[in-house]
């Protein structure tokens, strides 16, 4: 009896040791996550300024500010939205409202490709838009360019996104449709889409907060790194913070290193201000369907 | 009839959305293809797969992958280091363990984790962690490394491993469990000898997911890990992996068609195919383990 | 048992009716397993058609051939024809909206929008064109009183429909169905999810109804089949066993396996 007790102590000690070191690990990540934020604007307060936000880039340090970055930023996610969202919800319309009634064989390949360019790096839609957009349709090195290559980077996210919520909305309402003499799409504009679209609307807004972060396909389809005027027009050159971001930490000065927090400093609440949006929209969205 | 072909119209464009994200695939594969093909008219198969050097900017051409394919997998294995076993007992901890309110303030935390833009991982590990890794290490460890880059890389790679492991553990039934501890088992045992194995193939999914982002993660290397291509295992010493080469040939001027501008095509075919295999492999776990616990 | 169905009124015999649907040769397969096969009946003007059998004998899925829902289950074929007024609704000329607005469904479960009552019942209408906002109106407010709610929700119109009671909604879902005028009326166990007060009131409805319309409901409860049916179909394991006057199906079956079956010696 005695040696199973003290079995059972053991046993006891090893799993509260266990959970200690889970929780410590828990602890060092969100720790690590608090350090991050900490330096960041440890290093960059400093600089953050109207006329930061203002600014274009210089050889000073003390000069430069992002705003031909920001607004590169702002203008690529917007074309990039525009460029994604109907085809993305397009083909997820299709895959889910027409193709699941049709060729089952092809839906199926589709998924798999689609689940598998979700998960390519995105540094070789880089390297497509680098070959077919900059090159081949002579587009140079554009914010349409940009725009084009990181939409098809979000699309197969916005088309995962979209199908779930599509899948969300019962059938018996899409029977009800039908059986009202109502057609495909009919049913699809006014029961279907009405329901999803919050769904699809917070699937995208993801998608794009993880796009406006994106730096590797950008700088390989040629984005420039020093670019002291505002884009213009589709056609115009541009940067974007993230690389504005890589350009200033590459520079052995610690001055510009601080730019580069203090610009890190304006990308992450944007960031933060997408995700938020998009998952209140979740919450919201939820209570209503129940 | 009118109303019928234009329900014709509208589904045809759908389907012509549909169509686009597989011409997104052809695009790739078709892309790389074609500048590999060409490549290697030039450069003989063998020395790329056996030269032990890798300089196609430099007077001296040397065309061998090994050096940026041991940086790669270098900071991959180091990132894996952290990010495997913490994410293994996080997701073990979140499943088995923590109540519904540690829960629900970790996991949008991770969340927030896995959001946040590599640039700033690379900021992170080259301008914090690097510096406190050279305070707290007694050895000499150069200003780039593959250290630093791969833990903070683990860091970031922490969430998606937690999370889908995590989701593995959860679909487990708990009538398994509830079978460990009717015969003794105390919450320990029935994690790592229940659930551990029933979730095995879910769990090895995401570890197999979670090597492919490591090897395709670029802005953390690109910023942290130095540009010297390098055959080595040592982690102290600047490397340069393949998505970092990518990335310094596009930062400098090279005219399309040479061919230092291809080699950044064959590396990303390499690269393809790498993450290819191991998503195609990740997806497959994935679907079987689903398949089992209908 | 035996009293209940006595006292059923005889319907007229069947060969004495005039067929408003003719199915003929129906055999329908989902994949490679066959749920419908060789069926042949009619379905006479006016009157009321019960679909009685054990779960999984084809029921459900013969009334869904009526108006061609099953097209919409994929990896599901249709050999054979349904007439509906002498001509087949499976010919490639067909609109398929249009014929499903001739034959209208009410399903098992309540499945309003998660809009409106009025929308409800307007969404028949406007899917097919309607554009005026007082015929509408009109029509929402016969649908309704044609399905017995309208003195329930006259004055709250504009509430979500979601807010009804059962009953009501399955009642709203039947005035959404009428809405539209279809001939032919639909029903696939439409009091199945009721308690017995609300399904007592759909009952009620389908005898006034079939005045005007053609009814075909599929019933697992026997009694409800002996209550509201003229004509009652009993079919097992995919084909149709009997099809005789409801009285004379309840009281004479000719097959041992509907007596069996009505009988509760299986099912």
């Amino acid at each position: 009896m005695k040696v199973r007790r003290a079995a059972s102590w053991i046993q006891i000690w090893k799993e509260l040791i266990f959970q200690a070191v889970c929780l410590l690990i828990l602890m060092a990540s969100l720790i690590a996550l608090v350090a991050l934020l900490a330096d960041v604007y440890a290093d960059g307060f400093s600089r953050l300024s109207w006329d930061f936000v203002t600014g274009f880039p210089s050889r000073f340090p003390h000069r430069a500010g992002i705003l031909p970055a920001l607004l590169g930023t702002i203008y690529i996610m917007l074309l990039t939205v525009l460029l994604a969202f109907p085809v993305g919800v397009g083909a997820a319309i299709y895959f889910e409202e027409y193709a699941s009634v049709e060729h089952t064989r092809f839906s199926q390949l589709v998924e798999i490709n689609i689940a598998n360019l979700a998960a390519v790096p995105s540094i070789i839609y880089g390297l497509l838009g680098l070959a077919i957009f900059v090159r081949m349709l002579s587009l140079g090195q554009s914010l349409l360019a940009g725009a084009l290559t990181l939409a098809l980077l979000v699309l197969p996210v916005i088309i995962i996104a979209s199908r779930e919520a599509l899948r969300a909305v019962p059938a018996s309402l899409r029977e009800a449709s039908f059986a009202l003499g109502a057609t495909r799409w009919q049913t699809i504009r006014r029961q279907v889409l009405p329901l999803a679209f919050p769904g699809i609307l917070t699937g995208t807004i993801l998608a794009l907060s993880r796009a406006i972060g994106e730096t590797a396909p950008l700088i390989t389809i040629g984005a420039l790194t020093y670019v002291a005027f505002i884009p213009e027009g589709l056609f115009s050159p541009f940067t974007v913070l993230p690389i504005q971001i890589f350009n200033w930490i590459s520079r052995p000065q610690a001055e510009f290193h601080a730019n580069a927090a203090a610009a890190i400093g304006v990308l992450l609440p944007l960031l933060f201000l997408m995700n938020g949006g998009a998952i209140w929209l979740r919450n919201r969205f939820q209570k209503r369907l129940r | 009839m009118r109303a019928h072909t234009r329900e014709k119209w509208i589904q045809t464009a759908f389907f012509a959305c549909a169509v686009l994200s597989i011409f997104t695939t052809v695009g790739i594969v078709a892309v790389l293809i074609f500048e590999t093909v060409t490549f290697f008219s030039e450069v003989s198969l063998v020395d790329f797969l056996t030269d032990r050097e890798w300089t196609p900017l430099f007077a001296d051409k040397h065309f061998g992958i090994l050096p940026l394919l041991s940086g790669t997998l270098l900071v991959t294995l180091i990132s894996m280091l952290v990010a495997l076993p913490c994410g293994l007992l996080t997701s073990l901890y979140l499943s088995e363990y923590a109540p519904e309110a540690v829960r629900k303030i970790i996991k949008p935390l991770l969340e927030v984790l896995a959001g946040i833009p590599t640039v700033v991982y690379g900021y992170f590990a080259l301008l914090f962690v690097t510096p406190l890794l050279q305070n707290i290490i007694p050895i000499h460890l150069a200003g780039f490394n593959s250290l630093s880059p791969g833990i903070v890389m683990g860091m970031m790679i922490l969430p998606l491993v937690t999370s889908l492991s995590e989701d593995a553990m959860r679909a487990v039934p708990m009538s398994l469990r509830e079978a460990g501890f009717a015969l003794g088992s105390n919450r320990l045992q029935v994690s790592f000898k229940v659930v551990i194995p029933a979730a095995f193939s879910g769990i090895s999914a995401s570890f197999i997911l979670a090597v492919s982002r490591a090897i395709g993660e670029t802005m953390i290397v690109a910023i942290a890990a130095g540009q010297q291509p390098r055959l080595t295992m040592n982690p102290l010493v600047p490397v340069e992996t393949m998505t970092a080469y990518i990335v310094q040939v596009s930062l400098g001027d090279t005219p399309a068609g040479t061919l230092e501008y291809k080699t950044i095509f064959v590396v990303g075919m390499a690269l393809f195919v790498s993450t290819l295999v191991l998503n195609v492999l990740s997806h497959r776990l994935r679907k079987r383990f689903r398949e089992v616990y209908r | 048992m035996i009293q209940v169905f006595s006292e059923i009124p005889q319907a007229a015999p069947l060969k004495e009716t005039r067929a408003k649907m003719r199915i003929e040769e129906l055999n329908f397969f989902y994949g490679t397993t066959q749920a419908l096969a060789d069926v042949t009946m009619e379905i006479p003007l006016n009157h009321v058609v019960a679909l009685i059998g054990p779960s999984g004998c084809g029921k459900s899925t013969l009334l869904r051939c009526l108006n061609r829902m099953n097209d919409l289950i994929p990896g599901t074929r249709v050999e054979g024809t349904v007439m509906l007024d002498g001509s087949n609704i499976y010919d490639h000329s067909v609109e398929v909206a249009e014929l499903r607005c001739r034959v209208g469904m009410v399903f098992q479960k309540s499945n309003p929008f998660p809009k409106s009552i009025f929308e409800n019942v307007a969404y028949g209408l406007r899917v097919n064109g309607w554009k005026g906002r007082h015929e509408i109106e009109e029509r929402v407010k016969l649908s309704l009183s044609a399905a017995a709610l309208w003195e329930e929700v006259k004055d709250r119109l504009h509430d979500s429909a979601l807010d009804l009671s059962g009953g009501q909604q399955q009642r709203l879902c039947i005035a959404r169905a009428l809405a539209i005028q279809p001939e032919v009326l639909l029903m696939d166990e439409p009091a199945s999810a009721l308690d017995p007060i609300a399904t007592a009131r759909i009952e009620e409805l389908i005898h006034q109804l079939k005045r005007n319309y053609t009814i075909v409901i599929v019933t697992h409860n026997m009694q409800q089949a002996a209550r509201v049916s003229d004509y009652t179909a009993f079919l097992y394991l995919g084909r149709l066993v009997e099809y005789e006057n409801t009285q004379l199906l309840f009281t004479k079956p000719r097959k041992k396996q509907t007596e069996d079956y009505i009988t509760g010696r299986f099912g």
